[in-house]
């Protein structure tokens, strides 16, 4: 199993945001097989048949296999794989939505998997919020209506809840549409309702499954914007499904992997572009412009004797896209630093590797 | 709106998957080509034996003759009520159910339509409940729904029906009512436990497949004869279309808003309330849109057992063959039935959510919510002030007797008949005469005067060949029945009235349904006068059977025909209509004809769909060949008929309900089992 590593830039981030070291989510060999008697698989050899196999030989099907990940808080976790990769069901167990075959789930220190119905519920109404690709608006509910849902079964006073409903409307940018109907918007206001109705209840955590697949893709653009915008604002912990790596290179602070409802990687972006875990990923990036997932610290060289060491100074999470522009003005090498520590040096020649590969590609 | 879903069941043995394909395959294909030559073999086999033992071992009863079952269901019922007064069942149970029923039909009646002992007429008079009816049109539907209610309330009135009328509506609402607080609780259930809807959805199958003139003797017996044995009938027969329609619509609720419901930590109950009722709600308002046209059916049918209403006068005027006096009243059921159904159905559409999405939005305005509820409010302002009226001045309580336009309309119509009757009695005469003398006389002959061991192994082996082994043993079940109750000479007569009534609607049903499926302006033109045939309660068709072909076996035939095609039309259109039409397209593309199109492409491809016409068109005709009873269709209907009216008979009459009920079911069984296999093959 890959452990999941932390990068040092989001590690050390993340240890900004939370003085704690609690992560915002925890999960832990979490497992989700459907079929009968799914739960006898488990701890016997079977378990760790490919999905394949497992399915004909014991008709069940490994859905999610094994999965261990921690999310910060305030990161971005983007999930990502193929269509039938496990990652709807990998999101939905964490709500239990879903019921997981086994594993647990942390959420702020609270066991999810363990909950009560009760607990469950509570934790369901005031930690955890989450978008779906396909809206689940309320049709026979006005806008504002819907935003204040989870307000209303949580047992919110009304003025409260409206107020509350009225300024999720407006961050989102729904100002004045508070009074229609659902089927009277456009797929890109209604998931922007989608996401109002998420934050209403102040969540700690988002869970967002593919949200924004149904849209096209201009609209889809103008989401992701939103949602960069939102956590900039509010600075939620979001675990972020997708099967578009555009997406998840824009977004994640991390990407995880799925393939067949296992991780292949975790990563930042610069990781996964920079060293993909296996040729399914290499595939996936394959087409991805490395210069602008890269940052300088995957182009970094020891200097070489004799190299002059006066340069201009750089961070090493500079993306190589926005440094190339100083770097090819300067005529000396670059000297990278990662805060106060010294890595090596990036030149021109370093600098168009990148650039070239990337159109030969 | 169709009264479509009141009898239409899903076929469920045809959506289940084939879950043993693999390994039965060739032996099905065998067994396939067995079926044509047992058919062969049972008819060629029966027609031999016919021809041999004509008449002999047919179990034929006379008029008057009496088995022994028929002598204790006698007693059962003596000692029924003997029981009733010491029985703590029937104490504690049964005896206060009818009395509050009764009684609140009683009240209803004092209330609005009956006069009482303190009182000449109704505590509300005629003005009263005119615009009492029409503001709740209004309330309910619309302005024009309250136009629609308002003339034809009024209308009662000018034919001269107006207590019954009002007596009809009183039942209907009862029954609808206790209907309305049975029937969604129930759907809701059903649609969040499979194992619920597992163990109701047979006994809604068997309230729907029963002849509804099965269980009118048995109530009666149990809750005596009146308005409380006639609510019981009318909820029995008006509740699974209800339930089945709210299952249907809690279920459809959309997974992906369930689950965010969910994912947002509502209760069940919060669920429920806040977002499976209100979206569901348009549905839950069309089952109870179809739960009222069952109701008015049945609630005339009950006239049989004494019930009010307008039941009563159709019934006495066919009993008596007055053609006129039964055209009017059965006008009048016409009318409400369909100021019912538009009312209905323009509340159903009030509440779909498109139409409260475009209230909802345009708030101001004539139309918009706010006008609509200063409507509301006059109009319940003048509702009460024109109740208090027709309470206090005879003249708006008493309906005027004149302008009177039942007793002429009455009386044209007698006259029009007789003119019809003697202008083309050489016609319908001669139509009777060869449908019976080519058909009916040769099939009763076929089916009636066989021995019955012969009759019931061809019953068998047909229900073998047509319906598997399942159905065997069903008919087999039946048959057994059918001898129980002595009457198997009058079953065989009623199957053969009802089989040659079948084929009559199939072969209609197959001929306008096969247009219908091609023409898109015949489907447009033809299934609204479906529909509205649909609505109409079934007692009525067989006023216009009496007056053109007078009491006799046909007559039952033709009232059968009308009230079995619609429904079986519109099942062979649809089938017709779910052909791929890339099929259509690549049989065109290869040069096919229209004749060809529809011979080997279109029916074959849609033999499930006419097979299920067959079905829903066999239980349409048997339950109206039985109420063919009355205007001398003979057969077992005649005995339920005679068994209400006359103490001795009682028994056999109860017999033959069960004779009925057991043929029905037969043919049920055979015909589902025959449509689940030919839409697998
Ligand atoms: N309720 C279920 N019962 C049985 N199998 C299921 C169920 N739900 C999902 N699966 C199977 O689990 C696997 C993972 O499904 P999942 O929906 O999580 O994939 P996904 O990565 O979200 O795909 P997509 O991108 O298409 O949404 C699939 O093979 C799917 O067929
Ligand atoms: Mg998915």
């Amino acid at each position: 199993m890959t452990a999941p590593t932390l990068d040092p830039e989001t590690s050390r981030r993340a240890a900004r945001r939370a003085d704690s070291i609690e992560p915002a989510l925890k999960v832990e060999g979490l497992w989700k097989i459907f079929g009968a008697k799914a739960d006898r698989i488990i701890g016997t050899p079977d378990e760790h048949l490919s999905r394949k196999e497992l399915q004909s030989r014991t008709g069940c099907l490994a859905a999610v296999k094994d999965v261990s990940f921690e999310v910060a808080q305030g990161e971005v976790f983007v999930v990502m794989g193929l269509s039938g990769s496990g990652k709807s069901t990998l999101v939905r167990l964490l709500t239990r939505l879903i019921e997981p075959t086994a594993g647990t789930v942390r959420i702020d220190g609270e066991d999810v998997t363990q909950a009560g119905k009760a607990q469950l519920r509570a934790l369901r109404r005031n930690h955890m919020a989450m978008v779906f690709q396909q809206f689940g608006l309320l049709p026979h509910r006005k806008v504002i209506d819907n935003v204040a849902y989870g307000l209303e079964v949580r047992g919110e006073p009304k003025a409260k809840r409206l107020a509350r409903a009225q300024e999720m409307v407006d961050l989102v940018g729904l100002s004045g549409y508070e009074g229609s109907f659902p089927d009277q918007l456009s797929g890109g206001m209604q998931q922007r309702v989608g996401l109002a109705r998420a934050l209403a209840v102040d969540p700690q955590v988002l869970l967002f499954d593919e949200p924004f697949s149904a849209l096209d893709p201009l609209i889809r653009r103008d989401m992701q914007n939103e949602v960069c915008r939102l956590h900039e604002e509010v600075g939620k912990t979001m675990v972020f499904i997708t099967h578009d790596l555009q997406e998840a290179l824009r977004l994640g602070d991390r990407i995880l992997i799925m393939r067949d409802g296992e991780i292949v990687q975790i990563g930042t972006p610069a990781e996964v572009v920079a060293n993909p875990a296996d040729d399914y990923v290499r595939d996936f990036v394959s087409d991805v412009p490395r210069s602008h997932v890269l940052t300088l610290r995957y182009v970094v060289r020891p200097a070489h004797d004799g190299e002059s060491l006066d340069g201009p100074v750089m961070q090493a999470n500079q993306i190589v896209r926005d440094a190339a522009r100083q770097v090819l003005a300067s005529s000396l090498p670059v000297r990278v630093y990662d805060d106060d520590r010294f890595l090596g040096v990036v030149d021109d020649e370093d600098i168009l590797r990148v650039v070239v590969a990337e159109e030969g590609a | 709106m169709s009264a479509t879903a009141v009898r239409e069941r899903p076929t469920g043995p045809a959506a289940r998957p084939p879950a043993t394909t693999r390994a039965s395959r060739p032996r099905i294909s065998v067994r396939r080509h067995w079926r044509p030559f047992l058919l062969g073999a049972v008819v060629v086999l029966w027609l031999v034996l016919w021809a041999v033992l004509k008449g002999t071992q047919t179990l034929e009863l006379g008029g008057a003759e009496k088995t022994d079952f028929h002598l204790w269901l006698n007693s059962v019922r003596d000692s029924f009520d003997a029981a009733r007064s010491n029985s703590a069942v029937f104490e504690y149970v049964v005896q206060p159910l009818t009395d509050g029923l009764n009684g609140l039909v009683a009240f209803l009646q004092s209330l609005f339509s009956q006069p009482s002992a303190l009182r000449p007429v109704p505590q509300v008079g005629w003005l009263g409940v005119v615009v009492l009816l029409a503001w709740l049109a209004f309330a309910l539907a619309g302005v024009r729904s309250m136009l629609l209610v308002g003339a034809c309330v009024l209308l009662f009135g000018f034919f001269g029906y107006w207590q019954q009328s009002i007596d009809t509506l009183v039942v209907t609402f009862v029954a609808v009512g206790l209907c309305a607080i049975l029937g969604p609780p129930l759907g809701i259930w059903m649609a969040r436990s499979r194992r619920v809807s597992a163990i109701i959805s047979p006994v809604l199958d068997l309230m729907q497949t029963l002849p509804s003139f099965a269980y009118l003797a048995p109530l009666a017996l149990v809750f005596g004869i009146g308005p409380a044995a006639a609510i019981v009938t009318t909820i029995i027969y008006s509740l699974p279309p209800l339930v089945r329609i709210t299952e249907h619509g809690i279920r459809n609720v959309s997974p992906t808003t369930l689950e965010a419901v969910t994912s947002m930590g509502g209760t069940a109950w919060q669920t429920l309330t806040k977002v499976q009722l209100p979206m569901a709600r348009r549905t839950i308002v069309v089952g109870i849109n179809q739960c009222t046209m069952a109701a008015l059916s049945m609630a005339t049918i009950a006239a049989l057992i004494n019930g009010p209403g307008l039941g009563q006068p159709v019934l006495q005027s066919l009993q008596s063959l007055d053609v006129g006096s039964a055209f009017v009243s059965g006008l009048a059921i016409v009318l409400m039935a369909i100021m019912l159904d538009r009312t209905t159905t323009a509340a159903s559409e009030r509440s779909g959510i498109e139409a409260r999405v475009a209230r909802g939005t345009s708030a101001g305005g004539f139309r918009g919510p706010r006008a609509r509820r200063v409507g509301v409010i006059a109009g319940a302002v003048i509702a009460a002030v024109a109740i208090y009226l027709s309470h206090n001045y005879l003249a708006l309580a008493k309906f005027p007797a004149s302008p009177d336009l039942g007793g002429p309309l009455g009386k044209a119509v007698s006259a029009a008949t007789n003119w019809t009757v003697g202008t083309f009695s050489g016609f319908t005469g001669w139509l009777k005469d060869t449908i019976t003398t080519l058909l009916v006389n040769p099939l009763e002959s076929l089916l009636a005067q066989s021995p019955w061991w012969v009759m019931a192994l061809v019953l068998l082996g047909i229900a073998l060949a047509l319906g598997g082994r399942r159905a065997a043993v069903a008919a087999a079940a039946c048959e057994a029945v059918i001898l129980g109750t002595g009457l198997w000479n009058e079953s065989m007569k009623t199957l053969a009235t009802t089989l040659v009534a079948t084929l009559l609607v199939v072969v209609a049903a197959v001929v306008v349904g096969v247009w219908m499926g091609r023409s898109r302006l015949a489907d447009a033109i033809i299934r609204p006068v479906l529909d509205a045939f649909q609505t109409i309660p079934s007692f009525v068709y067989l006023v216009p059977a009496l007056a053109l072909f007078g009491p006799t076996r046909f007559t039952a035939i033709v009232a059968a025909l009308a009230y079995g095609v619609p429904i079986a039309t519109k099942l062979v259109a649809d089938g017709i209509r779910g052909v791929s039409p890339t099929t259509v397209e690549a049989a065109e593309s290869m040069g096919t004809t229209g004749w060809q199109m529809v011979s080997k492409v279109q029916v074959p491809m849609s033999r499930a769909a006419v097979v299920l016409a067959a079905n829903q068109g066999l239980l349409y005709v048997l339950s109206m060949v039985v109420v063919g009873g009355l205007v001398g269709g003979g057969g077992l209907g005649y005995l339920v008929v005679s068994g209400f009216s006359q103490g001795q008979l009682f028994g056999k009459g109860l017999a033959a309900g069960i004779a009925i009920t057991a043929l029905g079911i037969m043919l049920d069984r055979i015909t589902q089992h025959a449509a689940a296999r030919l839409g697998r093959a």
